[in-house]
């Protein structure tokens, strides 16, 4: 493998100067980096976890492979040696033209880490995809990655392109779907940019808040709640490198997509592509486990679908109502299996057993009157006569005594024994391991030495049959495992996460905050939004005010200093330059605030008459005139400057007012107007109200001179 | 040898990835794989023609195995292992025809050396082809002294080589499988040009002022249609669009670009307009060996609807649709049920297929892609040899397939 790895390392900087044909690449992150799914993921990675009897990583690479991409990285972090093993042994290797590399790590707590790695690896070569090994898809990359990479030609800091799909604009139904949290994205309808991106709104308030230059930076932008982020990115390798540059960055969106958004010296964007038709989804938690899990049996997944041999999965036959049943099954003829559902092969079924909306992994020992509905079986599992299911998993080798019965939500780890009889509470998670003392922070790390992990199972068995007797009472008479106690707090979250339906209470009550938050909002609308409204408009107003007085006052003081300390042009020019962009004003602003403490300065060395006012003013245009040079680049920015004075005329300066025409011609004859300026000036003045014209009506002989000047001129 | 692995691995992902779409592609790609993988085989000098079977066989019930549903796979395999068993019995009994004129001719060998194999190799696909061609109660009966007469009459000159090279197994192996190669090239053809074929006898289906019904897309029907456009026929053609995929907008787009005068009505419409039709004229993914078709949804309705108005409902398909297999229970085992997506903008619909809220049943979505015409309702099929009976059918797959490969699952060996 590492020697195969050198070789097209090699080979593809061999071709850098002919443009050569970089292999599509994809990133598949084989840890989620999260504890969503435990107990599960601490005896086996996610990622191998079975999705209707096939493994999720299958799903991806299958997909991947479909989409035209010939080099696969997949990172894997805890239970590396697993994945490894099992990659090893699939069909995935081997493939001509498709190449699956490993990349294992241990110490990696996040999605930032494993980037950061994969950067020192210095494996990819192009624009990658990346996903992680959860991501259930049958979209073409095609169109998307076309659209990439023209956007990257016109702008190469179009650096990442993220696919959303349309879903249902409730916050009820991406609850009840996929058990997570409403997603507010803000796109600029006309290049598809994404702008805004926050996926743990303030929901419960149902207020959103956003920064106002957004609405001033773009003209156009469309808020979504309607969308749904795949997962599915299509990068650029300046990905990886901000990921090392920014060594704070670890969760993918949290931290990188949110950071590259806000962050604006850089000038990276992020766009994004909308699928209609495909399929595209992310299993996050055990909610849209079960969702995906329905999906795929309903065929949404095209031709991810489980009679569709796209990995090494078993040969199963679609039957009518959507029974998938795979070959070798001893089903007893009193026995009913329901629509959708999977059967996997060497199961067997007793008399007068029920099975509906469920998958049953292969070689299941399911007895006599049992009754299974919304279950999720994996392999090899023993249910004995009597048993009740109702929308549980239960992973491989659990054994369930007769007459046990498990209550809506309950997950059961690998190898678990519930006694005769017993009752497992709702929600309850079961395991042979016990639970984590010490409970990581948010970002954890499920890393574990798989070795280690079967060695402390055996070590547990051993003790809870033989010392532990708390084991036993724990699950039931001759039951094995803990179940893993939650705090309240989650207690009362544990529903939103969870296989089982979403009990009606909690349902109504969502539904009801929902509608609460409307109601809340329509009431504020109502009744104070009116001087709500009308306070943050006059404050922004304000705040704009205030920022262009202080910057005058700056740039007048800048000036003064200049002319008492006999400061060079350039430097001037320099600061307030330099002024200019702290306060983030346009040029124009300059132009003007230089102009008004100039005209300042004039009146400040003559205050007596009006004649003196004209010399000094004249003196002082003359010596630093040129200041103003590099602010007026057009007509309109002259105009500016004429306003400007206007308005000093009117408010600070009285006394120039009756020297308008004078100083408005010192200015023409010192070429810092040019008459088209004055003209556009009268003419724009003309409509105007009769107190506005008060200097276009004193300047009109000035203008009358102009305009027979032009003409002569022609 | 490895070369042929990857290749059929390759066409296998394909397959299952369900990459290939269209009865033709696959046919074709079939038959192409089946022809490289011949010509890489290595035989034994004893039973060669045992040892191409097993290969092929070992092959074709992989390839079958990958998609069921694509029928057109399975055909191609069993047409190729009866073209093997032909070739190989042509081979044995021209060598026992030569036999008995090798004393005339032995002093012409060297001569002959050089171009005797392509000659006697055309020889004998003509006299396969002929033997494929005139199909007859006699051929069947004895069908062995007739291809040998025939090749012993087309290359009776060549005899005398025949007859020496057979005692020379290893040329005789290169014999057999060139031999095979030729014809297998020769059902490439066919493929390749069934369409031509079938279009050939449009002036005799499509009269003048008719009105012709179709449904979907079928390459074959557009080529039919516009070969009775180019022989000066003028007619009307009614497109159904085809739901949920709507390829009828696509046949209505092509028809249009060449001068047929089409209208496009909706499925659901097809019985109202049946009455004013003189011909429902549509394609088939595959003909049962009962006459049956398997065809895209929404034929079987546009069948019943030609039988209540007595218009003949006319099938068009190439020889490599035709099916050995008899339809049981073909409405399940036979179809494939594609993404509900065709149907439905699952965005919009999230809420309904969300069964988390425990509000009953979540909302299900069918997409078959095909539908079963049982063959009382087929009135002609169009191959590229002419047109048949429904009830004729099983006559032909005798003479194109051997019942020894129906089954092509290899009993377990212990």
């Amino acid at each position: 493998m590492v020697a195969k790895k050198g070789v097209k390392a090699g080979a593809a900087e061999d071709g850098v100067d002919d443009l050569p044909r970089v292999p599509l690449q994809a990133i598949l992150l084989a840890d989620s980096f999260t504890t969503k799914f435990r107990p599960i993921t601490l005896e086996c990675p996610k990622v191998l976890l079975p999705l209707v009897n096939t493994p999720m990583i299958d799903y991806t690479l299958a997909w991947l492979e479909s989409a035209d991409v010939e080099e696969v990285f997949v990172f894997c972090c805890s239970h590396s040696k697993q994945i490894i093993n099992y990659l090893d042994k699939s069909k995935w290797v081997n493939q001509p033209n498709f190449s699956v590399t490993t990349i294992e790590s241990h110490n990696c707590i996040s999605a930032g880490d494993a980037l950061r790695l994969i950067y020192e690896r210095n494996v990819i070569q192009g624009d990658f995809i990346l996903v992680s090994g959860d991501t259930v898809s049958n979209m073409m990359l095609t169109q998307a990655l076309q659209e990439h990479k023209e956007r990257r030609q016109r702008d190469n800091n179009a650096v990442m392109t993220m696919v959303i799909k349309q879903s249902k604009p409730s916050q009820v139904t991406r609850q009840t779907r996929l058990g997570t949290d409403e997603l507010i994205m803000a796109i600029d309808p006309a290049t598809k940019q994404l702008l805004f991106y926050e996926d743990k709104a303030d929901d419960r308030k149902g207020s959103l808040t956003l920064d106002k230059s957004f609405l001033a930076q773009n003209p156009s932008l469309s808020l979504h709640n309607d969308k749904q982020d795949c997962y599915i990115d299509i990068c650029s390798p300046e990905v990886l490198s901000l990921f090392t540059d920014n060594f704070d960055y670890q969760h993918l969106r949290r931290h990188f997509v949110k950071g590259l958004l806000v962050d604006d010296i850089m000038g990276y964007k992020i766009f994004t592509h909308e699928i209609h038709s495909s399929y595209a989804a992310r299993i996050d938690n055990f909610r849209s486990y079960d969702s995906i899990s329905k999906d795929i049996i309903q065929r949404w997944t095209y031709p991810l679908v489980p009679d569709v041999q796209f990995s090494i999965n078993n040969a199963t036959k679609l039957e009518r109502h959507g029974i998938y049943r795979a070959s070798n099954i001893t089903q007893s003829r009193s026995s009913q299996v329901g629509p959708f559902t999977y059967i996997g092969k060497d199961t067997f079924i007793g008399h007068n057993t029920r099975i509906s909306n469920s998958v049953v992994g292969d070689g299941c020992k399911i007895g006599s009157n049992v009754a299974i509905d919304g279950c999720y079986i994996w392999n090899n599992v023993t249910i004995q006569d009597g048993c009740k299911l109702r929308h549980a998993i239960l992973c491989d080798g659990v054994v369930m005594k007769s007459g046990a019965v498990l209550e809506p939500g309950v997950v059961l780890s690998y190898k678990v024994v519930v006694g005769q009889e017993f009752v497992v509470p709702g929600y309850s998670k079961v395991s042979l391991l016990p639970q984590p003392v010490k409970q990581d922070s948010d970002e954890e790390l499920e890393y574990a030495d798989s070795n280690s992990g079967i060695i402390e199972t055996t070590n547990t068995l051993e003790n809870g049959d033989s010392t532990n007797d708390c084991v036993v009472s724990e699950i039931g008479k001759n039951g094995r495992g803990f179940i893993w106690s939650m705090s309240e707090v989650d207690h009362e979250e544990e529903w939103r996460h969870s296989v089982a339906p979403i009990p009606e209470s909690k349902l109504i009550e969502l539904t009801q905050a929902v509608y609460d938050d409307l109601e809340a909002l329509i009431q504020d609308d109502s009744f104070l939004p009116l001087s709500d409204v009308r306070e943050s408009d006059t404050e922004s107003d304000d705040d704009n005010r205030d920022e262009s007085q202080y910057f005058e006052k700056e740039v007048e003081a800048t000036f003064l200093r200049g002319v008492n300390e006999n400061v060079k042009d350039d430097h001037i020019i320099l600061e307030v330059n330099s002024l200019r962009l702290s306060y983030n004003m346009a040029l124009e602003n300059c132009a003007s605030a230089l102009f008004y403490s100039m005209m300042k300065l004039a009146l400040d060395i003559s205050r007596n008459s009006g004649k003196d006012l004209v010399k000094s003013t004249n003196d002082v245009i003359s010596q630093w005139g040129k200041l103003l040079k590099p602010y007026l680049n057009g007509i309109d920015d002259e105009i500016e400057v004429i306003l400007k004075f206007e308005e000093m005329c009117l408010e600070s300066g009285k006394e120039f007012a009756i020297l308008f025409v004078q100083i408005l011609h010192v200015l023409y004859d010192k070429d810092i107007i040019q008459e088209e300026a004055i003209l556009n000036w009268a003419s724009e003045k003309e409509d105007a109200d009769e107190s506005d014209k008060i200097f276009v009506k004193q300047s009109e002989k000035f203008i009358q001179w102009l305009n027979e000047a032009s003409e002569e001129e022609d | 040898m490895l070369d042929t692995n990857a290749l059929v691995h390759d066409f296998l992902n394909k397959l299952k990835r369900r990459q290939i779409e269209g009865s033709k592609a696959t046919a074709k790609l079939t038959a192409e794989l089946l022809r490289s993988v011949i010509s890489q085989q290595r035989l034994p000098n004893t039973n060669q023609a045992g040892a191409l079977i097993d290969a092929i066989k070992a092959i074709g019930e992989q390839l079958v195995a990958a998609n069921p549903v694509e029928l057109a796979v399975g055909n191609i395999v069993r047409r190729v292992l009866h073209i093997i068993r032909e070739e190989d019995l042509s081979l044995t009994t021209s060598a026992i025809g030569g036999l008995s004129l090798s004393a005339i001719s032995d002093d012409e060998n060297d001569v002959e050396q050089d171009n005797y194999p392509v000659l006697s190799a055309a020889a004998v696909a003509a006299a396969a082809r002929n033997a494929l061609r005139a199909p007859s109660l006699q051929t069947l009966l004895e069908g062995v002294p007739h291809s040998a007469a025939v090749l012993h009459s087309n290359s009776s000159a060549d005899d005398s080589e025949e007859k020496t090279k057979s005692t020379d197994k290893n040329s005789r192996s290169r014999k057999l499988k060139h031999n095979v190669i030729e014809t297998v090239n020769d059902l490439i053809q066919d493929i390749a040009t069934c369409h031509e074929e079938i279009a050939e006898q449009a002036v005799e289906h499509i009269h003048h002022n008719e009105v012709i019904l179709t449904l979907g897309s079928s390459r074959t029907v557009i080529e039919f249609l516009c070969a009775a456009k180019e022989k000066k026929r003028s007619f009307r053609v009614f497109v159904a669009e085809g739901a949920p995929r709507y390829e009828g907008h696509i046949l209505a787009n092509e028809l249009i670009s060449r001068g047929l005068q089409t209208t496009v009505i909706t499925d659901s419409a097809v019985f109202a307009m049946i009455s004013r039709v003189n011909m429902v004229i549509v394609g088939a993914h595959a003909v049962m060996a009962n006459g049956g078709v398997i065809a895209p949804v929404g034929l079987s309705m546009v069948a019943l609807a030609a039988q209540r108005h007595a218009v003949p409902f006319v099938v068009l398909a190439g020889i490599h649709k035709l099916c050995p297999l008899y339809p049981h229970k073909p409405e399940v085992l036979l179809n494939e049920l594609k993404s509900p997506s065709d149907l439905l903008d699952f965005g919009e619909f999230s809420d309904c297929m969300d069964s988390a809220t425990g509000i009953g049943f979540p909302l299900h979505v069918v997409n078959p892609a095909f539908d079963y015409v049982p063959p009382q309702l087929v009135t002609l099929f169009i191959t590229d040899t002419g047109g048949h009976n429904p009830s004729y059918m099983y006559r032909l797959i005798a003479d194109y397939y051997s019942a020894d490969d129906l089954v092509l699952q290899r009993k377990p060996t212990s």
